[in-house]
Order: C-alpha cells, then sequence, then structure tokens
C-alpha cells in the first residue's frame, strides 16, 4: 500500500530578486545623466535652430584647414622635440656637473613657466630685437607667428621629453646593466639593444600624455595670430558672434584627443603583449 | 556697518602692503628696483606687476579649494556602486580632460554670459550684462582641476587596502567617521605628489586668463611691454615670477609631504 509518487514536482521559478533599494548615489546619479541628457539635448537643438548652410560651407574648411595647422605644428614640435630631447637627457644624467646643471635649468625653467609666457617671450621679445635679428641674417624666421610657435614648443616640448626619457631609462633596474656587461656588450649596443627599448615602454603612455597636452596646449598659438583650428574658431567667432563656433571647435578637439587615447591604448596593449601573465 | 568692512579691507591692505614681496618696504622691487622701469608708484611698472603676481597668486589659491572638492565627489562618484553615477562621473572628465584649458575657459566665458543675459532679459532687465573675469576663470580653471583632480584621487582611493575599510566597520565607525579618520589620512599621502603636480599645472593655466582681460602676471607685463617696448625685459620678469611661484610651492608641497608622514616609521 505504498504510494510512490510519479510526477515530479514541476520546476519553479526563483523568488524575485529584493528591489533595488532608491539609495542616494542612484538618485544623483540619475540626476547628474539627466542634466548630461538635458545638456547634449539642448545644445543639438541650439545646433539644429542655428543651422545655416552659408556659415557651413563658409567656415567648415576653414575649420579643417585650422585642424591641419594644429595637427602639423604639434606633429613637427613633438618629432624635433623628441631629437632636441635626447642630448637634454644624456646631460641631464651625465656626471659633468656642467652638463647636469644646464639640463637641470632648461627643464626647470620650460617645466616651471606657463607655455603661453614662453610663446611671448619668444614671439614679441625676440621680435623687439629686430635689428640685432636682421643683421644676423635671422629675421625671416622669427617675422613669422607660426614660427615663432614652432620653435617655442619644440623647445617645451623637448624639457618634457627628456624628463620622461631620462625617467624611462632611469627605471630600468641595474641587473639589466650589468647582465649586459657580464654579456660583453658594448656600452652603445647595451644600450640600444637592451636598456632602451625596456625604458621606450615604460615611456610610452608619459610620451602619449605629453602628444595629449601638446595638442590641447596648441590652442595658445591662436592669441599670437597663428590661425590653428583655435585661431579659426575665434576668427568665426567674431564674425558671427554665433556661441555654435565654439562647440564645433570642442567637437573637434574632443574628437582627436579621444581617438589619441584609443589610438595610444592599443599600441600599448600591443608593444606589453609579451609582459602580460 | 559699511564703515567696519571699509575698516578691515583698509586693515588688509595695508598688513598686505608690509609684507607685499614685491613692492612693500622691503619687496624686490622697492629695494633693488628704485629708479628703473621696474620702480613702484607712478615712475615705474613695479606696482602693476606686483597686483598682477597677486591676481595670479590668488585665482589660483580660489581656484584650489573648489577643485579639490569637486574632485573628491567625482572621485567618490567613480568608484560608486551605481552605473548611471560612474557613467556620469566618467562623461565629465573625459570631457574637461580633453577640451583644450583655452576653449574651456572661452566657453566658460561666452557661455555663462548669454545665460545670464538670457535670464535677466527674462526676468525683465535691460542693460547688458558683464561676467566677472576672475569668476569665470574660477569656474573654466576649477573645473579642468577637478577632472584631473578626480583621476589621482581615484588611483589614490584603489591603493588604500579593503581591509581599512573593514577595519572601520569593525570598529562600529560610520561611513563617514570611517572616510574622516580612517581613508583621507591616508588617501591624503599617497595623492600628494599627484595633487603637487596639478597645482602646478593649475599655477600655470591661470596664464591663460590674462586672454580674457584679468590683470594677471602675464597681461600686466604684456601692457608694461607694449607702453615700454622692452618686451623681451618684462615677458622675462613674468617668467621670472612664474618660476618663483613654482619654486615657493615646492618649498611649500615637500613641508606639506613630511608633515603627512609624521606617522609613518623612519626608513
Amino acid at each position: 500500500m505504498s504510494r510512490v509518487s510519479t510526477s515530479l514536482i514541476p520546476p519553479q521559478a526563483p523568488p524575485p530578486a529584493p528591489p533595488r533599494p532608491f539609495t542616494a548615489g542612484r538618485f544623483f546619479g540619475n540626476v547628474f545623466m539627466g542634466v548630461w541628457l538635458a545638456l547634449t539635448i539642448g545644445i543639438f537643438l541650439m545646433m539644429v535652430e542655428g543651422w545655416d548652410p552659408e556659415k557651413f560651407t563658409r567656415y567648415g574648411p576653414n575649420y579643417l584647414s585650422g585642424l591641419g595647422v594644429t595637427l602639423t605644428l604639434v606633429g613637427l614640435s613633438i618629432v624635433l622635440g623628441a631629437v632636441l630631447s635626447l642630448p637634454l637627457a644624456f646631460a641631464r644624467m651625465s656626471k659633468n656637473p656642467v652638463f647636469s646643471w644646464f639640463s637641470y635649468g632648461y627643464v626647470y625653467f620650460f617645466r616651471g613657466t606657463p607655455l603661453l609666457t614662453q610663446l611671448f617671450l619668444i614671439y614679441y621679445g625676440l621680435g623687439s630685437f629686430s635689428t640685432e635679428l636682421k643683421a644676423w641674417g635671422l629675421w625671416w624666421f622669427f617675422r613669422d607667428a607660426w614660427n615663432c610657435a614652432l620653435l617655442t614648443f619644440t623647445l617645451n616640448t623637448a624639457a618634457y621629453q627628456a624628463e620622461i626619457l631620462r625617467g624611462a631609462i632611469e627605471s630600468v633596474p641595474r641587473g639589466q646593466h650589468e647582465g649586459a656587461a657580464a654579456l660583453g656588450l658594448p656600452k652603445k649596443i647595451a644600450f640600444f639593444k637592451v636598456i632602451l627599448p625596456q625604458a621606450l615602454i615604460v615611456a610610452l603612455r608619459p610620451y602619449g600624455n605629453e602628444i595629449i597636452l601638446m595638442i590641447k596646449g596648441s590652442a595658445i598659438v591662436a592669441i599670437i595670430t597663428v590661425f590653428d583650428l583655435m585661431g579659426e574658431t575665434r576668427r568665426a567667432f567674431s564674425r558671427t558672434f554665433d556661441y555654435q563656433a565654439y562647440l564645433w571647435a570642442a567637437l573637434l578637439y574632443l574628437l582627436i584627443v579621444e581617438l589619441l587615447r584609443n589610438v595610444w591604448a592599443w599600441l600599448e596593449a600591443r608593444l606589453t603583449r609579451h609582459l602580460k601573465r | 556697518m559699511s564703515g567696519f568692512f571699509t575698516a578691515i579691507v583698509e586693515a588688509v591692505t595695508a598688513a598686505l602692503g608690509i609684507v607685499d614681496p614685491l613692492c612693500g618696504p622691503v619687496g624686490i622691487f622697492t629695494l633693488f628696483a628704485g629708479d628703473t622701469l621696474l620702480a613702484c608708484g607712478d615712475t615705474g611698472w613695479g606696482d602693476e606687476i606686483a597686483l598682477g603676481f597677486l591676481v595670479t597668486g590668488s585665482l589660483a589659491l580660489a581656484t584650489l579649494p573648489i577643485g579639490l572638492l569637486f574632485g573628491f565627489f567625482i572621485a567618490l562618484a567613480k568608484q560608486s556602486e551605481e552605473r548611471s553615477l560612474r557613467l556620469s562621473a566618467n562623461i565629465y572628465t573625459t570631457l574637461f580632460r580633453g577640451l583644450p584649458e583655452l576653449l574651456t575657459l572661452f566657453i566658460v566665458y561666452y557661455g555663462l554670459q548669454i545665460l545670464v543675459q538670457n535670464a535677466a532679459t527674462a526676468i525683465g532687465y535691460q542693460g547688458s550684462v558683464e561676467i566677472n573675469a576672475f569668476f569665470a576663470g574660477m569656474i573654466a580653471l576649477g573645473v579642468v582641476f577637478s577632472a584631473y583632480c578626480s583621476e589621482v584621487l581615484l588611483s589614490a582611493f584603489k591603493a588604500i587596502p579593503r581591509g581599512q575599510y573593514e577595519a572601520g566597520d569593525a570598529l562600529g565607525l560610520h561611513r563617514g567617521r570611517t572616510m574622516q579618520r580612517i581613508i583621507l589620512p591616508q588617501l591624503i599621502r599617497i595623492a600628494l605628489p599627484g595633487l603637487g603636480n596639478l597645482w602646478m599645472a593649475l599655477l600655470k593655466d591661470t596664464a591663460l586668463v590674462s586672454v580674457i582681460g584679468l590683470p594677471d602676471i602675464l597681461r600686466q607685463t604684456g601692457v608694461a611691454a607694449r607702453v615700454t617696448k622692452q618686451a623681451f625685459e618684462f615677458y622675462a620678469i613674468a617668467c621670472l615670477l612664474f618660476l618663483i611661484l613654482a619654486f615657493l610651492s615646492s618649498l611649500i608641497f615637500s613641508s606639506i609631504e613630511t608633515w603627512a608622514k609624521r606617522s609613518e616609521a623612519a626608513r
């Protein structure tokens, strides 16, 4: 008379998840997201409302050429600065106090003063020596704001890059030097084949930051009448008094910086894949 | 009452006049540049430049607390469990770290002007509104500073082990108390070098505010350079003053760091 149940209990749904508590964090998160959303929609509506195809065809190409000027200026100054930073970094690490102090002073000056002040010092400051510069045959160079901007940026980024390079080279452990010496490698080969590759991996991220800082910093050349992206923006704003001019520039700058940041993150992941565990 | 405030303002001005490092009784310009272009008073540019020095310093000092406070809350938001909060904080930092400081300054300056103008027109005010350059500069630099500051503080937060929070819980402390007594002292110690770099960057960024007309070091020396046609000398003085500020800040920061590390064992 045993009664064995032949049917199983049908599978039951899990108990419902407890409701997420409405915390202060959630409240503020929603509020801030709402603010961002409202801002985005507001700016979008403003752009749609103030949309003027005539302005766009008139100033659009200017923006692109301004972007070209910005990128050329930054690209050139980064490359020239890298060349100049090599001797600076070595002078800084040298045992000769004259070299080391000169390099220290150079780096301190260019890192301790605003880029804008350096730019004025070179463009307006050296411009006041026009008779001497004409006598030396250098006036054609310093007469042009673009050249002065390039010179200032090169000198400035050389100081920053020298510090990056020095930090990276000094971060390579002593054992690497000793290992190379134990293998009987000449100093030069040891440096280029053992030390520098490891140092450059350390330096990769600061180099990326430096390029981004230069792109952002280059906006100030607009003040000394170079028509880069910022300069074209100011020109468009002063002619139309349309606030959109700045928003377009902001969009373009954000685009470049984000693009560069992502490319750099990819590059870093790719170059350090042998260090992943 | 207003007489009382005037008296206070006068007293503070007099006190500042005495300790003024450039144009006071023992100021550099007074002692060494008595009858040159840098003399204080009507004959030289010393007092104008001293004012610029004061404006630059006070702008940076006024921006610092705003930036630190906002940066702290943004760093908290970034490590919150709430997704919307994290996302909105990340949008903020991406935006303001990606924009050039000069552009941020213009957007804030002209944008605020348009906003306030529209608001004033809406409530029936007819005149034109002018935004104070100091205020606009403070907002723009504060926003940029807070974006960078939140990153520094976030990485400092990540360096503090979970066990510290758990210890706070185990002692029965409130979350606010844990933050104040356990986390913050360690946070400051870890974040100080990064914050020092940010302060230097802030000091240099104040030069940008001269573009919208604030009489800071660069603007005052620029005016002097244009009038006297000795551009190189005056811009070199501007550089020198910024270097002095940087040097003073590095001294102050290293003493703060020693103070923050006073409880650590000597190594």
